[in-house]
């Protein structure tokens, strides 16, 4: 037996068995990744199959991609990616830059004090959760709100408008109510890295005469770059992530026409209308496509910033 | 005003003009996230049928306790309250020590299998079977009307993982290398050597842990088919919050505003969200300087 095992083997159990505390630290990670990670991996084979809930995985019968044509040819189909894209991309081209100029002006304010209440009560929104939000958002938006009632007042509506209930005003909802709750959480990465920054180059562009906004444009910016780059990269490939939380609380019957997104309509057909195998399609291909947006992103970054996630 | 001496120096017309509109939109800003927290208070400190007609912004028109004690008296939101609380302190134990243990072998270079076992995590982080395979597989584990659906799945976070790799990291090898000369094996100096020196790493995944439980009302909604008892009070909120939607959506705003004794379903609502609310908003704060750290661990790994 002994001859049999090449001696980089033996020295990579005995290697092992030396670790064997560390290996069996790990080990309980690693079986529960297997179980609750890989196992619902495992199960996106429904996707392929026509499965009821009373009868095994194993013995539902193939259908192929049936699932899929079903849901291009679904009435909802360009409805829902419009929607899902739409939200995203506002999120991206909008959403996506104001966290960088709040973390910019904030790094500008000069008493210190105030820059720290200020920094601290800009991440309140993102503790509480969303159904508390919606709580108080759903009452807000609505005719006899708050938002209305001040709007009117202060003479920018001649009269109240219902934010929830019509279509076309939901995507605008989503993109400020998520700004609202997200950007304080969000520049914290960016004043991170914007501390990194040596302040000898400041201290030499202010003896140069330097102005704030030169200092801002080619100091500040270009040093956050990398940073940047990479939340860049962690957005785009999560493009048709479109916050599922927000989106379920916020939608309703009435504005269900711009603001069903790919998750919401999962979580709909699958666990309100129990049609697993046709949901389970739809998530699918979500996936992938976010799995393709992430590589390309990935490379790009590498290409062109030289940086990248992995 | 200040000691320092750059105050002294002579600021530009412009200078000037940027920090006051600079200032400015901070205590905008500052008063956008704070005020919605405060209308919810003040109005939740208020008489239920007086809210009813609204324009209370800044201040309880007719203060009352009544909604506090309707929300401590109801037996079910009490019930919901105890399921939240007993969930995140769980949940929240077990997450952090869990993940901080599978952490500790794989901050080592040499770990046997480290390169297989980080690349096994990180396909996780971007790649996942999705909403029905995960109900069904919870499901056979009999997980569904279980209160464990709450802590088992929960136990375990590869990103967090990555900030404990990288706090581990950090922390002098000499240490550990002493510790072992005096005989301890890996397991006591991960316990008695490695866990007193993270507690800021500890503080940050906790509060990440914490509020996602206290957060999360999906789990609820989700899983609890048929043990309304075992929810927590996020989706007895959410229950709320949709039945107040789908009436707006029906036009009947009023009706949805039930009215028992001296409370009315909105007024008890505000209440129970205040009390949801504020255990996080007293928390954080103290935990701040932990949590910036750890955010940016977690962004600049490897």
């Amino acid at each position: 037996m002994a001859k049999t095992v090449r001696p980089e083997k033996q020295y990579a159990l005995k290697k092992w068995w030396n670790q064997k505390y560390l290996q069996f630290m790990v080990i309980p990670g690693i079986i529960w990744m297997l179980l609750f990670n890989y196992v619902p991996m495992g199960g996106i084979v429904i996707a392929f199959k026509k499965f009821k809930i009373t009868r095994p995985i194993a013995d539902a019968p193939w259908v192929g991609l049936q699932y899929f044509k079903e849901f291009f040819q679904d009435s909802n189909f360009s409805d829902i990616m419009i929607n899902t894209l739409g939200i995203s991309l506002l999120k991206l081209f909008i959403g996506f830059p104001l966290p960088i100029i709040f973390a910019l002006l904030i790094n500008e304010i000069r008493g210190t004090r105030f820059k720290k209440i200020s920094q601290t009560i800009s991440y309140l929104p993102h503790f509480l959760s969303w159904v508390v939000l919606g709580g108080i958002l759903t009452t807000w938006l609505a005719k006899d709100g708050v938002i209305n009632d001040f709007f009117v007042t202060v003479g920018l509506l001649k009269e109240p408008v219902s934010f929830l209930g019509q279509p076309k005003y939901f995507w605008g909802m989503a993109l400020i109510t998520d700004t609202w709750k997200e950007l304080g959480w969000s520049a914290i990465i960016y004043l991170a890295a914007i501390s990194g920054v040596d302040q000898q180059i400041y201290e030499a562009a202010t003896v140069d005469g330097a102005s704030k906004l030169q200092k801002i444009l080619f100091i500040t910016l270009p040093s956050i770059t990398g940073t940047i780059a990479l939340m860049l990269i962690l957005q785009i490939s999560g493009l048709l992530n479109s916050n599922f939380d927000q989106i379920l609380i916020l939608k309703n019957q009435i504005n269900v026409s711009r603001s069903q997104v790919i998750d919401t309509y999962v979580y709909q057909v699958g666990m309100t209308m129990g049609k697993y195998s046709y949901a389970t399609a739809v998530g699918l291909f979500k996936a992938v496509i976010a799995l393709m947006l992430l590589l390309i992103a990935n490379k790009s970054s590498k290409k062109l910033l030289g940086r990248s996630l992995y | 005003m200040s000691k320092i001496t750059t105050s002294k120096i002579k600021r530009s017309k412009g200078t000037i003009l940027f920090d006051t509109i600079n200032t400015l939109i901070m205590l905008i800003i500052c008063f956008l996230c704070v005020y919605p927290i405060w209308y919810v208070l003040v109005n939740s400190f208020n008489d239920a049928k007086d809210a009813m007609m609204g324009g209370i912004y800044w201040w309880p028109r007719v203060f009352s306790v009544e909604n506090y004690k309707t929300v401590f008296e109801d037996s079910s939101v009490l019930r919901a309250f105890k399921i939240t609380i007993g969930k995140t302190i769980l949940g929240t134990g077990l997450n952090v020590f869990f993940t901080a243990m599978v952490a500790y072998p794989l901050s080592k270079q040499n770990l046997a299998g480290r390169k297989f076992y980080m690349a096994m995590g990180t396909i996780t982080m971007f790649f996942s079977g999705g909403l029905i395979p995960t109900f069904l597989l919870f499901k056979n584990l009999n997980l569904l009307n279980n209160f464990l659906v709450y802590i088992i799945p929960a136990a375990f976070n590869f990103f967090n993982l990555l900030i404990f790799i990288n706090f581990f990291r950090e922390i002098p090898a000499s240490l550990e290398e002493s510790a072992k000369i005096d005989g301890a094996n890996d397991w006591r100096i991960f316990i008695k050597v490695i866990l007193p020196l993270s507690k800021p790493v500890l503080a940050t995944i906790a509060l990440f842990a914490g509020v996602g439980q206290w957060n999360d009302y999906f789990g609820g909604l989700m899983y609890m088919t048929n043990r309304v008892d075992l929810e927590p009070i996020q989706t007895y909120l959410y229950r709320m919050v949709a039945q107040v939607q789908s009436n707006q959506v029906a036009g009947s705003i009023s009706a949805s505003n039930i009215t028992a004794g001296d409370t009315t379903s909105t007024s008890i609502k505000l209440a129970a969200m205040v009390i949801t609310t504020l255990p996080i908003c007293c928390v954080y704060p103290f935990l701040q300087k932990y949590f910036v750290k750890g955010m940016m661990v977690g962004a600049v790994k490897e």
